[in-house]
């Protein structure tokens, strides 16, 4: 048995330092890999890789509540001409709109071409006639501890809905249902789940995951200005 | 000190000291918050998945913290006058002989002589070393993602779960090769193995040692011990 030693190299310190430029270079184009490979095996092994396509659960309370079809209320109060309270079935007997959009979180994660189907909040505030003196929305869930916040113009724009389906099914619990807020051109956060309430109000209130931090406008372009030209968005 | 034997010279009952108590120290506290951010990292992966939803922000916290003080337990043992043994054997995860770098590349039918680690425990340990690295900055990218572009944190998502899984896979490894090499997994709580043992799985290491015995070293000469 030799007993000299042999010449060593430092194989250690390039395994090492390779492996974590490989995770550098993940962290560079993983955004893309993901969306080739989710283009590519379609959604199906998407959802199943690791970082692929797929939602996170997010709960503040540590629960969902469970708001039945039945039981669901929307009410509508506030700087308003008409407080209102709408039924499930008032909500469907509305003109809908559906599209797909991808979702995308503040954090990374997205899930893409994600359908949604509901009712324009424009149409809603038309029918309960906002005052003249409003100037924001303040939206309150079922969970009694998320709110969310829109000014009136943002609540105006197109692919802002008060959503009763997404997946081509109604909302799941898990995904706010049976009613949740979808503002289709803003990070995740502000699609407030369990949709309870919108009070007209006369100032931005900001609401729960703003006062954690998060910026009042998310808007998916990256800016947070009250306002967003991007045609790109919406 | 009193009890310094020459390998070759005694009985097969003796022992020789693999991991030292700073080294156990180590091993154990990393294993322990691995566990503890496997376990919070299911709930959090897989969201509602069990139907139940988990005071979610209590387990991001205990999975940020134990994140945060992951390399803690290895920085301690590395610096410091308790490290000495903890950082030769680094030394021995980063020199490589050409038999090593062959076994690794035959997949372990190529014959060697094995140090105090073959090359797939090297491996491992510099998997686990840089998975570490890679964690703590893709996991710090998403905690603190208003500094990163959306595409970047698509990638620290992409990476940070990737590699997640892959770490998983390693460790579950670790632990089969462990529980099938019970000498060894004794070692890391008692610190020594049998000397019969360490000529049959480390003899270059053995040898190494006795060179150093018969050399009067006073570093080596202490890990030896009844």
């Amino acid at each position: 048995m030799s007993t000299l030693p042999e010449p060593k190299k430092p194989v250690g310190r390039r395994v090492f330092i390779g492996m974590v430029a490989v995770g550098a270079l993940g962290v560079a184009i993983g955004g893309e890999v993901q969306n080739f490979l989710g283009n590519a095996f379609g959604s199906g092994l998407g959802g199943i890789l690791p970082g692929g396509d797929r939602f996170r659960f997010y709960s503040i309370t540590g629960s969902n509540p469970k708001v039945s079809r039945r039981k669901y209320r929307l009410e509508v109060s506030g700087l308003v001409e008409r407080p209102m309270t709408f039924t499930l079935d008032d909500l469907e007997a509305m003109p809908s709109t559906t599209f797909k959009k991808t979702f995308q979180c503040v954090t990374g994660w997205k899930v893409p071409d994600v359908e949604w189907r509901g009712v324009q909040l424009s149409h809603i505030l038309n029918l309960v006639g906002v005052q003249p003196e409003a100037v924001a929305l303040s939206f309150e869930s079922y969970d009694k501890a998320d709110t969310e916040s829109l000014t009136i113009d943002q609540a105006h724009l197109p692919d802002v809905i008060v959503a009763y389906q997404m997946l081509g099914a109604p909302v799941t619990t898990e995904h706010g249902g049976p009613v949740r807020l979808y503002v289709a051109p803003m990070f995740g956060y502000k699609s407030l789940k369990w949709l309870s309430a919108i009070r007209v109000v006369n100032q931005v209130i900001p609401g729960y995951w703003e006062q954690n931090g998060y910026p009042t406008n998310g808007w998916l372009d990256g800016t947070t200005g009250p306002t967003n030209p991007n045609p790109n968005l919406t | 000190m009193s009890t310094v034997t020459n390998a070759m010279s005694t009985g097969s009952a003796n022992r020789v000291l693999r991991f030292d108590q700073v080294q156990r120290f180590a091993h154990w506290a990393n294993a322990a918050l691995f566990t503890v951010l496997i376990l919070t990292a299911i709930p959090l992966y897989f969201g509602s998945f069990f139907g139940i939803v988990l005071a979610r922000h209590t387990v991001e916290q205990v999975h940020l913290w134990s994140g945060l003080s992951l390399p803690i337990p290895l920085l301690v043992s590395y610096v410091g006058p308790w490290g000495r043994r903890m950082r030769r054997d680094i030394r021995r995860f980063n020199y490589w002989t050409r038999d090593e770098v062959r076994w690794i590349r035959t997949l372990g039918k190529s014959g060697l002589q094995a140090d105090k680690f073959n090359p797939g425990q090297k491996l491992n340990a510099l998997f686990i070393a840089a998975s570490i690295v890679v964690m703590l900055l893709t996991g710090s990218m998403l905690q603190w993602f208003r500094f990163f572009s959306v595409s970047q944190r698509e990638g620290a998502t992409f990476v940070h779960d990737s590699l997640a899984l892959a770490v998983v896979m390693v460790i579950v490894g670790h632990l089969a090769m462990a529980f099938t090499h019970v000498d060894a997994l004794r070692s890391m709580f008692t610190g020594t193995v049998g000397e019969r043992w360490a000529r049959i799985h480390a003899p270059a290491w053995l040898a190494e040692l006795d060179r150093e015995g018969a050399a009067g070293s006073d570093d080596d000469s202490s890990t030896r011990e009844r």
